[in-house]
């Protein structure tokens, strides 16, 4: 299945080529325009009359870079994009290159810093690590994709999820809006590749398709999300307060083809969403997210339902007569 | 190179003026179109081979300082810091300020009137004032206006073998590079942008950026390098005499692999020493540069230099010479890069 392919696929924030190849490769057919930009955003244009519309889903996912490289052949590193340090001990890793490793600490009893921490790649000594991985390369933590009924399991649903919704969108969208794919870059480091896609792009609507928070599990924080309960048309979230017209007309299609949604408002967090409307001179915007519980870890949990209601909903925006 | 003058020369963040004065008097007869814009930056456009593409390569003007925010009945002044700086290092340290220049020295209470607790805590910029030996705030009032800026006031002198010290090598030794290399012709018309304020918040290089839309930009910076006693080596960052620092990634910008490699690369080919920035840390213009307009392929090579943002940082001249010639190679084959 797709989006397995995608979750599987190695995409740290500025290293997102190797998932680009496979989004393009699927795109191509389907498209009048594919191209890459500056940054490395994956653009995919479909010709059509009507409103420019620019759809983004971040490729990006957390990781950590390689910054040293000790006799023993043990590596350091930094984390890129929001890591939580208390979640990384003993996780696995797999480099861009295939290379896989275990990260540990120092044991000192002190609170788990990721500067006392290292990754184990099993090699001997410093030179036979440095055959293996060179300072900056970057890994990925490791999580295998598992599809139980309805629900998937797996590493970087945040945001393949989102990718994968772009896809099945694009293979099924007509000629009424002129429509932008973007695949955008960076987004876990900052939101940078959906800035420089949308002040290329110009677009006269946005939206940020992205995997959002529950509210559904024991002892979590408030939200009014729920796994399976439907697209979750976004309100607002840290990053943005979305364009009250998109809002109501997400509502107004999703009850009309009695497609399931929520509201969703974030408390923590940003989205693409968040840089594209305040482009240039402004762009309306808003956001389409899909329900995932535990981000940023390598077991994140989404429902197939709750996707593919995102995807309908999508596909109503895309052939909507603005 | 016009190290030694720039480095003893006052610019900081939002009154780059002087430093900007003295470079462009020395280069302009190497730029054929040289400009100043409204926030500061100098802007000196060398014409290439061709002029199919557009190339940014940028170094900073300003430096880590002060700015006068208070004048108290008995002359001392009050003031704030102006970019990063580690408030442990300023104590006792000699200042000039203000458009004449005026000699002051940053003090607090001294240490036999400090109780225990204030010895053992970093000391805080509100509790410190410049003294300029003036007897009331009328007296200093002649000399100071609020908002007047304080800079470090060090002498550049050289040490044993390469090595020198001076302040504000961070970043007075990219301007030297640029002032060095816009004697050469580039293989694509070239901007060599002298930006303001980037020390507090890489502002200049926004506006510049925005304004010359290049296809790809080189920033030529001065990066942290703590190679000393009571650090691991896992924790130097860089290693001061090791080379150009080539940085894969900080805190504001992914480098793109291709361009990260081939500077890496090029540069051992060449005989250049290189070193990788070995921490995603800090962040430098080449965080707004490449997210201008619709992005632009950017990269950061730095001069490692230890205490960097204090009164005194040391560098090594090898090094210096290192980035000059990893950008010039940036320069003279950019070709292979767009």
């Amino acid at each position: 299945m797709l989006l397995e392919r995608l979750t599987k696929c190695a995409a740290p924030s500025g290293r997102e080529s190797a998932l680009c190849d496979i989004l393009k490769a699927e795109s191509e057919k389907f498209a009048d325009e594919v191209y890459t930009d500056a940054l490395g955003n994956l653009i995919v244009h479909k010709k059509g009359n009507g409103k420019k519309i620019m759809l983004a889903a971040h490729c990006d996912e957390i990781g950590v870079a390689v910054t040293f490289i000790d006799k023993n052949g043990y590596l350091r590193f930094s984390s890129v994009g929001g890591v939580y340090v208390k979640r990384l001990l003993n996780r696995r890793v797999v480099f861009e290159n295939g290379v896989c490793g275990v990260i540990d600490t120092e044991n000192d009893n002190k609170e788990l810093k990721i500067s006392k921490m290292f990754i184990d790649i099993g090699a001997e000594n410093e030179k036979e690590a440095k055959e293996l991985v060179s300072i900056g390369d970057m890994a990925v933590f490791d999580g295998a994709y598992i599809q139980q009924d309805d629900i998937v399991i797996s590493k970087a649903l945040d945001n393949r999820a989102g990718c994968y919704a772009l896809i099945r969108t694009l293979q099924q969208a007509g000629d009424k809006n002129d429509l932008y794919f973007c695949f955008t870059v960076q987004e876990e480091v900052g939101l940078r590749g959906a800035r420089t896609a949308a002040y290329e792009i110009e677009p006269d609507i946005a939206l940020a398709v992205d995997v959002t928070d529950t509210g559904d599990v024991p002892g979590c924080d408030k939200m009014e999300v729920k796994l399976g309960g439907g697209a979750a048309i976004k309100v607002m979230d840290r990053s943005i307060i979305c364009d009250a017209g998109i809002r109501s007309l997400l509502i107004e299609l999703a009850k009309q083809s009695k497609i399931p949604y929520q509201l969703e408002v974030m408390c923590d967090g940003g989205t693409d969403a968040g840089v594209i409307h305040t482009t240039r001179s402004g762009v309306r915007t808003g956001g389409i997210s899909i329900p995932t519980r535990y981000i940023h870890s390598p077991s994140e949990m989404a429902s197939l339902k709750d996707i593919d209601a995102c995807i309908d909903l999508l596909c109503k925006f895309c052939s909507y007569d603005f | 190179m016009y190290l030694k003058e720039l480095c003893e020369m006052d610019g900081v963040s939002g009154n780059e003026t002087p430093v900007r004065k003295f470079i462009k008097e020395n280069i302009r007869e190497y730029a054929d179109e040289i400009f100043t814009d409204s926030i500061g930056n100098l802007i000196a456009k060398r014409k290439g081979e061709s002029s199919e593409k557009k190339v940014m390569i940028d170094a900073h003007t300003d430096e880590v300082g002060f700015i006068i925010s208070g004048i108290t009945e008995k002359g001392f002044l009050e003031f704030k810091t102006v970019g990063g700086i580690d408030t442990r290092v300023v104590v006792s340290k000699r200042v000039r300020i203000g458009k004449d220049s005026v000699n002051g020295v940053i003090g607090m209470k001294a240490i036999h009137l400090q109780k225990k607790s204030e010895r053992e805590i970093a000391p805080k910029i509100s509790d410190m004032y410049i003294d300029i030996g003036a007897n009331s705030k009328e007296e200093a009032e002649r000399y100071i206006e609020l908002g007047d800026y304080a800079a470090f006031n060090t002498k550049y002198q050289e040490m044993s073998g390469k090595i020198i010290k001076a302040k504000a090598i961070d970043d007075r030794a990219g301007c030297a590079v640029l002032m060095e290399l816009i004697k050469i012709k580039p293989v694509y018309d070239t901007y060599f942008c002298f930006t303001a304020q980037e020390e507090v918040g890489l502002r200049g290089a926004k506006t510049a950026a925005y304004a010359i839309e290049p296809d790809i930009a080189l920033a030529v910076e001065a990066t942290t390098c703590s190679d000393v006693g009571g650090v691991k080596e896992k924790d130097y960052v860089t290693k001061l005499g090791s080379g150009a620092a080539v940085s894969f990634a900080d805190n504001r910008t992914i480098v793109g692999r291709d361009f990260c490699q081939w500077l890496y690369e090029k540069s051992q080919k060449a005989k250049i020493p290189v070193q990788y920035k070995a921490a995603i840390a800090g962040g430098n213009n080449a965080g707004a540069i490449h997210l201008s307009k619709k992005g632009v392929k950017t990269a950061s090579v730095s001069v490692p230099c230890r205490y960097i943002h204090s009164p005194c940082s040391i560098a090594d001249m090898g090094d210096i010479e290192a980035v000059k010639n990893v950008a010039e190679l940036f320069l003279l084959c950019t070709n292979e890069l767009v």
